[in-house]
């Protein structure tokens, strides 16, 4: 079996590394996306107006409440019909995105929230503005708390990119599927393209700890 | 601490691999189609004719999604069509009743290996016979012929594969049509998609320029939706087969037999006509 793998990999290796980088390029446009977005939506979740918390849970329990492959098929398949058209790369970075920074938002407000209500009172004491004891005092803090469930995240949106292999988003899944159809060697294709994402999550992993490990004060 | 989840984490990548690689806790392996072993045959096959007697049916993989030859009607939850007729024609030979059967879906890219698996016992799938596939499975005689052709919106400029350079094609994953289109048509962009249902919707929501398969299953889609036809004339010859697990010589006669009863019968003519209006063309 080792052998079919290696000879699989030597003759679709160009598929295999176009797949990866498109894989790569999605899961980071989307990280960064997602943790923009979902920070953004927190901020609504927990903010004194009650019409903005009310648009950050309807976002919130709407999209995690609705399959990740639905939301990809509304914008690569819906968003025509709608006159807005937009390739599979682009259904998927913003599929991916509008996915995550949901669970993404719940962990930043639960960080937020787990600040003690004494630090805000102290910093808009000491004359800071609401926007500004967020920006300066809570937000730093509650980062440290979300790290570990913000890897989680991340690691799930990598493996989660895989969604793109169904519109044709010529990932590592895509690239492994037409591998697998073609070879007739399914077991073996699938057992490789499994190796390639552990070669993207297992180093985002070891990333997470060692940031948890950097932005840990006051504990052993 | 964290430096023991770092090792952790790198421990567990690498067994994981290694596991993966040398095919580790083997238990259930059933030989993966293809795996030749150098001593040839490594194990006699149990005939699905055997295995359909023995649980009272027989399972046949068929498409749910190819309007005329397999389509899951959502109205009845009845899956209707061509190779269902016929797949109940096989069954009738094998288990002696037509309705002893049990349908399972598959897609091209799925039939290989769950026929392969053991999880059905044959394939009535629209699916062409070719060289490669002979190496997978055993065929039985031609039941059906077909060729590929293109599907396009009425109101496109494409009206052969020489028109396709630079155009995005929608095809199948796992299709011959795919392969086909690639070696025809070397400057088209090639788009796979999991099914003739998301390949359809694909081309109804304008990601490709046209659609490749068989005419027959193309036929079926302009049929659901005539803002659609289909250009190019045949620019393959696409036989299909029913295919059973490699030598499985007695599903394999039983299937043959079937065939071959329909036609010397003329219930292979009612059948055409049934689904497709008109008398098969002989050949």
């Amino acid at each position: 079996m080792l052998n079919t793998i290696v000879e699989i990999y030597s003759t679709y290796s160009h598929e295999y590394t176009s797949g990866l980088l498109t894989t790569l390029e999605v899961s980071l446009l989307a990280l960064v996306a997602s943790l923009a977005l979902g920070t953004l939506v927190a901020l609504l979740c927990i903010s004194p107006f009650r019409l903005l918390v009310f648009i950050g849970r309807a976002y919130v329990e709407f999209i995690r409440n609705t399959p990740l492959l639905i939301q990809i098929f509304f914008f690569y398949f819906g968003l025509p019909g709608l006159g807005i058209e937009i390739n599979s790369f682009a259904a998927g970075t913003l599929g991916l995105t509008i996915y995550t920074a949901a669970f993404i938002s719940e962990a930043i407000r639960a960080g937020i929230q787990s600040i003690s209500k004494g630090q805000m009172e102290a910093a808009r004491s000491s004359g800071l503005s609401y926007v500004q004891a967020m920006r300066y005092v809570i937000l730093p803090q509650a980062f440290r708390i979300v790290i570990p469930p913000l890897g989680n995240q991340f690691i799930n949106l990598v493996k989660n990119s895989a969604i793109l292999g169904v519109i044709a988003g010529m990932d590592l899944m895509y690239h492994a599927d037409i591998v697998a159809t073609s070879t007739f060697h399914t077991f073996e294709t699938y057992i490789l393209v499994a190796a390639f994402y552990l070669l993207l999550t297992v180093p985002l992993s070891i990333l997470v700890n060692l940031l948890e490990r950097r932005m840990r004060v006051g504990h052993r | 601490m964290v430096k023991k989840k770092w090792k952790v984490s790198v421990i567990t990548m690498a067994l994981a691999i290694t596991a993966a690689l040398t095919g580790c806790g083997g238990g259930g392996d059933k030989p993966a189609a293809g795996t030749a072993t150098s001593g040839g045959d490594t194990k006699t096959v149990k005939s699905a004719v055997a295995a359909a007697k023995e649980r009272g049916k027989l399972i046949v993989g068929v498409k749910y999604d190819t309007n005329l030859f397999g389509k899951k009607d959502p109205a009845d939850g009845q899956v209707k069509g061509f190779d269902i007729d016929v797949a109940k024609a096989v069954a009738k030979k094998v288990v002696g009743d037509e309705n002893k059967i049990e349908l399972k879906e598959v897609t091209s890219k799925t039939r290989i290996p769950l026929l392969n698996n053991g999880d059905i016992d044959a394939i009535v799938a629209t699916m062409t016979i070719t060289e490669e596939r002979k190496k997978q499975v055993d065929f039985s005689d031609v039941y059906f012929e077909a060729g590929q052709s293109l599907l396009v919106a009425n109101n496109s400029p494409i009206t052969g594969i020489q028109d396709l350079k630079g155009k995005t094609v929608i095809a199948v994953k796992g299709s011959t049509s795919a392969k086909n289109i690639r070696e025809k048509s070397p400057e088209a962009k090639v788009a796979e998609y999991e099914n003739y249902a998301e390949a359809f919707t694909a081309l109804k929501s304008k990601k490709g320029d046209a659609l490749t398969t068989d005419n027959s299953i193309l036929l079926g889609m302009q049929k659901e939706d005539p803002n659609y036809k289909l250009v190019g004339g045949l620019f393959t010859d696409e036989p299909y087969g029913i295919a059973v697990r490699k030598g499985d010589t007695e599903m394999l006669k039983a299937v043959n037999e079937t065939i071959k009863e329909m036609k010397s019968s003329g219930e292979y003519d009612k059948l055409h006509e049934k689904w497709f209006n008109k008398k098969p063309e002989k050949k």
